[in-house]
């Protein structure tokens, strides 16, 4: 499947700022299930800096901006090949060990209500299929919700309030994994709307899970899925804070707002676009 | 009662690398000694040197307690621990890169691998990044204590920015300024060559890009650490900057530093910040002290940081344990320096006999430092037993153990004269293109008659320490 995406991040501040300076992971994984066409990232005034793929196979790319500036634009364009791979991650080179998506982190921290709902994988046949009943579990535990919960809530919070969105649902597979000593990861990355509309995000997020004998495979609790030709994965971390696509830190007294539009179109069809504020 | 060694006295007789003290020690007039102590003291108070040693915290006026009697080495008795504590700094470094590398000290099961790759400490942002010329810890600080005139153990490494040796040059400074005939008397290999050899061990792993003379600077969190005295101190005596956070920043694929003549780029930051806090787009987002961007330049071989990021997984208390074994895979030799015995109360076997045995052991916390949260079995009540048996019960996992050694002593001065004190011992090894070592380090001793910890939280004070030329 041919995807197109043009995502647009615009930062501005209420004062100038001296400068800033971006760590991104945004362009797309080099493994089986994606072969990348074109692809490019514009920074407003940006001078890029060091670039390199890190251990877990994420190119990273640095970028500052020197000041005064008010507003600095992140454009996001290109076009990917997808196959579906039913989330395998397949031909992907990495050099990280699966143990150390074993580590806690505050958003993923398993609370005694995690642990409980962990106990999904029990009577499973074989951790594969434990996979699927967690990622199912999950789906289940949290509805899908926008505006539930915010960029810091952690999967203990989601869990305990029953709604939140794609990134809620991941820490929460991730907790749930890691309980039962499954290594797991968080993964940023673009959906394409299917016809029948069902509620998502186009910058989305899913979990991965290490799955001895397989490797990494996908799991999609928002969306009950795999991920397939419709997604296109970027990078991963331990969290959303540590897998985000865009981290960057702004010198200057001024205070920030950001505005982010994604849209990811079938082809170089008709693109379906959304934005948040 | 339990047989120290004294490093001073055997058998009645003077051991010699302190034949020449005996007469000093003796024809000492009281007086002249009260003097000198108080001279001593305002030095060390003109200088400001008062942070506590090796990051304790506790009250950063406070005066470590200097004591004049030397601590005193054979360059015979040196010369072994100089090849151990060489050997230690080389496995240590090998291990590092391994393990961020192929990590074949795990795949050959020699060390678990829920140690390494599970480790706080353990970096995920550098796996496959290999730092200039290898080196992942730079300054290596070997913490030993002696327990015989033949036997020293090694109680812990430290590789991340191991600190104290501002105490082991201003001791010395002291000293010469004191009792220069001492120095005449004595053959004493000097010490005030380490800024010079550490400037260039800093200096030998800037990164590939940097052509010609590079551009060192060490960054401090800012003068309410405890150790900022000797960050500027290193500074001063090497001739480099002193930084904080935010007179650095990232433009570009390159550090640069703010000066009055304009942004100057940085090869080598020497940092004395934990690696939480030195990236917030890597690390701690509300780190304030670090430098935004500085990861992505190192990573992609911009500058280089000392030590480097991810060298705390081989200082772990628990991964302390494996040393030895590190020693034998990288290198094929024997260990010259032992480990203490450890038990890890994360082991059933090993909790069961730590429980049974609380009195005669010191059990420690895995990730604790400076003395606190520590139990001296020997020295502890009933009470402080049980209650440390109960906390050992219900967290087992942070908890080790190790049998209380026989430290060694050295005399010391005290109120009624001079009198038996135990004593440990810091070296602190540079790790560049080349090893290097200076014959001394920071003699810390337990002031307190019969204590066992020389922590300067707990009491201790510290002493010049002499390698004798052979």
């Amino acid at each position: 499947m041919r995807l197109t995406v043009d995502h647009v991040t615009r930062y501005s501040y209420d004062q100038p700022v001296r400068g800033v300076v971006q760590s991104h992971r945004l362009t797309p994984t080099a493994f089986e299930g994606q072969t990348v066409l074109d692809w490019t990232v514009e920074v407003t005034d940006g001078l890029a800096g060091g670039a390199f793929r890190d251990g877990a196979g994420d190119r990273i790319q640095s970028w500052s901006v020197q000041g005064p500036v008010s507003e600095i634009v992140v454009r996001v364009r290109g076009t990917v090949e997808t196959v579906d791979l039913a989330g395998m991650l397949k031909g992907h080179r990495e050099t990280v060990r699966p143990e150390v998506y074993l580590r806690e982190t505050h958003a993923t921290w398993a609370d005694a209500a995690l642990v409980a709902l962990s106990a999904a994988a029990e009577g499973a046949e074989g951790p594969l299929d434990a996979a699927h009943r967690l990622s199912e579990a999950v789906a289940e535990a949290i509805a899908y919700e926008p505006g539930a919960t915010e960029a810091h809530t952690t999967a203990a919070e989601a869990l305990a309030k029953g709604a939140g969105v794609c990134q809620d649902h991941a820490h929460a597979l991730i907790a749930v994994a890691r309980a039962r000593e499954i290594p797991a990861r968080y993964v940023s990355g673009y959906l394409c709307a299917d016809a029948e509309g069902a509620p998502h995000e186009a910058a989305h997020a899913w979990a991965e899970l290490f799955i001895a004998g397989l490797g990494w495979i996908g799991f999609d609790p928002a969306n009950r899925c795999c991920p397939d030709a419709r997604y296109i994965r970027l990078g991963s971390g331990l969290d959303a804070q540590d897998a985000a696509p865009i981290r960057g830190v702004a010198r200057g007294p001024g205070s920030e707002t950001m505005d982010v539009r994604v849209s990811v179109a079938p082809g170089g069809g008709q693109s379906q676009s959304q934005g948040q504020q | 009662m339990t047989d120290y060694f004294n490093e001073m006295y055997q058998n009645g007789a003077v051991r010699p690398p302190y034949a020449r003290l005996e007469d000093w020690m003796k024809l000492m007039p009281a007086e002249l000694r009260q003097m000198k102590q108080a001279e001593a003291e305002s030095l060390f108070r003109r200088i400001g040197i008062t942070f506590a040693v090796y990051g304790e915290g506790g009250d950063p006026d406070r005066l470590i307690p200097f004591d004049m009697f030397p601590r005193v080495f054979t360059g015979q008795e040196w010369s072994r621990l100089e090849r151990g504590i060489k050997q230690r700094a080389r496995a240590l470094n090998a291990f590092l890169v391994d393990v961020y590398g192929r990590g074949e000290i795990v795949k050959a099961g020699r060390i678990p691998a829920r140690l390494v790759y599970q480790n706080e400490a353990y970096e995920k942002a550098v796996v496959g990044f290999v730092p200039p010329k290898g080196v992942y810890s730079h300054i290596v600080g070997i913490d030993l204590v002696r327990t015989g005139p033949d036997e020293f153990f090694v109680l812990e490494d430290n590789c991340r920015t191991p600190s104290g040796v501002s105490y082991m040059l201003e001791n010395r400074e002291i000293m010469m300024r004191m009792f220069p005939d001492l120095f005449r008397e004595n053959r004493i290999q000097p010490v005030d060559s380490y800024s010079e050899r550490l400037r260039r061990t800093l200096a030998s792993v800037a990164p590939a890009k940097c052509k010609g003379d590079p551009c060192i600077v060490i960054l401090t969190p800012g003068h309410f650490n405890s150790a900022y005295y000797e960050h500027s101190f290193l500074a001063d005596l090497m001739g480099v900057e002193l930084v904080e956070g935010q007179d650095l920043f990232v433009e570009g694929e390159y550090v640069y530093m703010r000066t009055t003549e304009g942004p100057r780029r940085v090869d080598v930051i020497y940092r004395r910040i934990d690696d939480a806090f030195i990236d917030p787009l890597c690390f701690r987002p509300d780190s304030m002290l670090g430098v935004p961007g500085l990861m992505d330049v190192y990573r992609s071989g911009g500058v280089s940081i000392c030590s480097a990021p991810g060298a705390g997984v081989a200082d772990d208390k628990a991964v302390y344990t494996f040393v030895p074994e590190m020693v034998r895979f990288y290198l094929g030799e024997e260990p010259i320096l032992n480990n203490v015995p450890t038990w890890q109360c994360a082991k059933a076997d090993d909790l069961k006999y730590v429980l049974e045995h609380l009195p005669e052991l010191v059990v420690k916390e895995v990730h604790g430092s400076g003395g606190y949260g520590m139990l001296v079995g020997p020295k502890a009540t009933k009470d402080q037993v049980e209650t440390f048996r109960k906390k050992i019960e219900d967290d087992p996992d942070n908890y080790i153990a190790q049998p209380t050694l026989a430290l060694s002593t050295t005399p010391t001065f005290v109120a009624e004269g001079i009198a038996p004190r135990h004593v440990d011992l810091r070296p602190y090894c540079l790790v560049g293109e080349q090893i290097d070592l200076v014959p001394g380090g920071l003699t810390r001793v337990a002031l307190t008659e019969g204590s066992l910890v020389v922590n300067s939280s707990q009491g201790g004070g510290v002493k010049d320490t002499w390698v004798l030329a052979e």
